[in-house]
């Protein structure tokens, strides 16, 4: 049998029916539109948190304490210090700027308003660029704050908020715990990365930090505890052999061995592998979510195909009657199967990709559609109408030409 | 058309359907013959095995024990694929239900046999002027693109005339032609079938209504699956003369 005639007659079973073709069709289309927009948020989720990591700066290294052999009777002097830092940016070449870090929390109180457990961030000045931070209001603290151990602190945004309302924080004074500090400067918004909030916190010289708030009880540290030292490095040095130095260095001044992992050093690209892997997951999982529902669209088509091989039993007999072989009539029934999962594939792409588009309009996650998602989703309605024609095609075929013509 | 050619020739044709105590004769041994040209009925009370002949017959079962020579081709013993292609290029059925493809054309309905022609007989291009020829040989040249629903019952079976002429067939089947239409629209029917015989086809009636086999030149009755009697009609050469 000619080849367009098996469509020309599957095209014009579809449209003799065309709502129960539509609705056969529904559990494809909502399959194929799922896959794609679910593939379109998490890839979206995906680039956002890409772009957050890469707008902490680029080429960056983060040293810190491995905190892995804490307790009683290990040795706590095995700690990152202030002069840790200053080390690294003297003395191994490929480093460009040293940020170093130092979290507290504390209460903060401005005239009657007290917020307990607030985390205070001690920084040098180069925190604003490395981790991507701007000034909304006033300014940052300079080198010479960080020299002089300044009484001066910077706002996050929400954090401002909290404090003033309205008003204008700047040139007001706060109160953590019990030292009185000077508003400077409120950060624009930056909102949460790395489940870090931005704009909770207030920043203030890490010479201030380390004279009031970090004094750790456990006294025996020489030096001046930082939690994380940022090292950026030239883009044209080489990574891992800054690494290497970094780990030469900081073994040599704290007299352990190379092997200890006594600090944990990671770069960029490891944080971006780490969160990758995390959603590469959550997308896994979505996919699948998604071909369950393409597996029950499927299975949609195969019943209402034995409906129609039922109340079509008559119309192949006569097919057989003049001349159609068992082949003929498994090809028809196929090929109708087949079109219609490729044209609710094709309406649920339409479908997916608009929905992804008006998703990522209307509400705050971002949407990215994925060419080869739709691709995807479109090979699997093609397979899915394969597959669950082929049993209904099969039952047409196999009908014995006078009991089809008989059939009432 | 050759007047001496052998269409039907069935030798002690059998068949049996079910197995053991069960099993049910349904037809027992029968030969008859069947010429070129010839409009022949078959006719019989239910159970006289006159489905089962046509059955045979017109290629939709195969004997289980017997022979059937259709148009000088045994076909017997052929297998569901080459019934199918003998159907399809020798055969042409008309059935009292009409059996026309709902929502369908008139014209599209004609063109059906040629769709699962494998011979390819006639390029597609072709396939539309050969349908509107042969509704214009029915009688329907003005209803081409009307759908089933919109023709009345004598109209569809035309239609359904229309369908079993386009193969150009050695043998067209006729089960009960008329048993769905009125006196007047059955009466047009059968002249129109009895023109196609004077025309040249060889034409095979099965019915129950003796008015109809009064058009027939002979008519052969069944009984428990047996030839009981062989009538060679006097009326059909009157409306033979009255027709012509």
């Amino acid at each position: 049998m000619n080849i367009n005639e098996v469509f020309r007659i599957s095209w014009e079973a579809i449209l003799k029916n065309k709502v129960r073709s539509l609705l056969t069709m529904l559990g494809i289309i909502i399959g194929v539109a799922a896959v794609i927009v679910m593939i379109a948020i998490s890839s979206g989720t995906e680039a956002t948190i890409s772009d957050q990591i890469t707008s902490l700066g680029t080429n960056l290294i983060f040293v810190s304490t491995a905190f892995t052999r804490m307790g009683p009777g290990v040795d706590t002097s095995v700690q990152l210090v202030l002069s840790d830092a200053t080390a690294i940016a003297d003395n191994i070449s490929g480093v460009t700027s040293v940020v170093v870090e130092q979290d507290a929390s504390e209460t903060v109180k401005a005239g009657s308003v007290s917020l307990s457990s607030t985390s205070i961030t001690g920084a040098s000045p180069d925190f604003l660029t490395v981790r991507d931070l701007t000034v909304a209001n006033g300014r940052f603290f300079t080198a010479e704050d960080v020299t002089n151990k300044k009484k001066v602190v910077v706002l996050g945004s929400t954090l401002a908020t909290e404090l003033f309302g309205t008003a204008d924080p700047t040139g007001q004074t706060i109160l953590i715990y019990n030292t009185r500090v000077t508003v400077i400067g409120v950060l624009a918004e930056k909102g949460t990365v790395g489940e870090v909030d931005y704009d909770t916190r207030a920043y203030i010289p890490i010479s201030l930090m380390l004279q009031k708030f970090a004094i750790s009880p456990f006294a025996k540290i020489k030096g001046d505890m930082i939690r994380m030292v940022y090292v950026q490095v030239d883009p044209k040095a080489n990574m891992d052999n800054v690494i290497l130095q970094i780990q030469i260095l900081l073994a040599k001044r704290h007299n352990v061995t190379l092997a200890s992992d006594s600090f944990t050093i990671t770069t960029q690209q490891d944080v971006i592998a780490t969160q990758e892997s995390t959603t590469s997951a959550f997308r896994s999982l979505l996919a699948w979510v998604a071909g369950v529902s393409l597996v029950v669209g499927g299975i949609g088509i195969m019943n209402i195909m034995l409906v129609s091989v039922t109340e079509r039993t008559r119309e192949i007999g006569l097919r057989q009657s003049v001349g159609a072989t068992p082949n003929d009539i498994r090809w028809q029934f196929l090929t109708e199967a087949l079109l219609m999962s490729l044209v609710g594939g094709l309406i649920g792409a339409a479908a997916g990709v608009g929905g992804a588009w008006v998703f990522g309009f209307a509400s705050s996650m971002r949407t990215v559609i994925v060419p080869s998602s739709i691709l995807l989703a479109f090979a699997s309605a093609a397979a899915v109408g394969a597959f669950f024609g082929f049993y209904p095609a099969n039952q047409a075929a196999q009908l014995d030409p006078i009991d089809a013509l008989r059939h009432e | 058309m050759s007047t001496n050619h052998t269409i039907i020739a069935t030798t002690d044709l059998t068949k049996i359907y079910g197995m053991g105590d069960a099993s049910v004769v349904a037809l027992d041994h029968v030969s008859l013959e069947v010429q070129a040209g010839e409009l022949v009925a078959i006719m019989g009370p239910s159970g006289s095995g006159k489905s089962t002949l046509m059955n045979i017959l017109g290629c939709l079962s195969t004997p289980t024990s017997g022979q059937y020579i259709l148009d000088g081709e045994d076909v017997s013993h052929l297998d569901k694929v080459q019934l199918a292609s003998i159907r399809n290029t020798k055969l042409g059925y008309i059935f009292q239900s009409y059996n026309l493809l709902a929502r369908t054309s008139a014209l599209r309905n004609v063109i059906l046999p040629l769709v699962y022609d494998r011979s390819h007989k006639h390029p597609r291009e072709k396939w539309e002027g050969l349908a509107r020829d042969m509704l214009e040989k029915v009688g329907l040249g003005d209803r081409m693109d009307h759908q089933p629903q919109e023709l009345s019952g004598g109209q569809q079976q035309r239609v359904a005339i229309a369908r079993a002429l386009i193969t150009n067939p050695v043998l067209i089947i006729a089960d009960e032609p008329t048993g769905n239409l009125d006196s007047h629209s059955g009466e047009e029917i059968m002249k129109l079938l009895h023109t196609l015989h004077l025309q040249g086809a060889t034409i095979v009636i099965v019915t129950h209504d003796p008015i109809v086999a009064q058009y027939t030149e002979r008519v052969i009755h069944l009984k428990d699956g047996q030839v009981d009697l062989v009538i060679h009609n006097e009326k059909y050469h009157l409306k033979e003369s009255v027709a012509a």
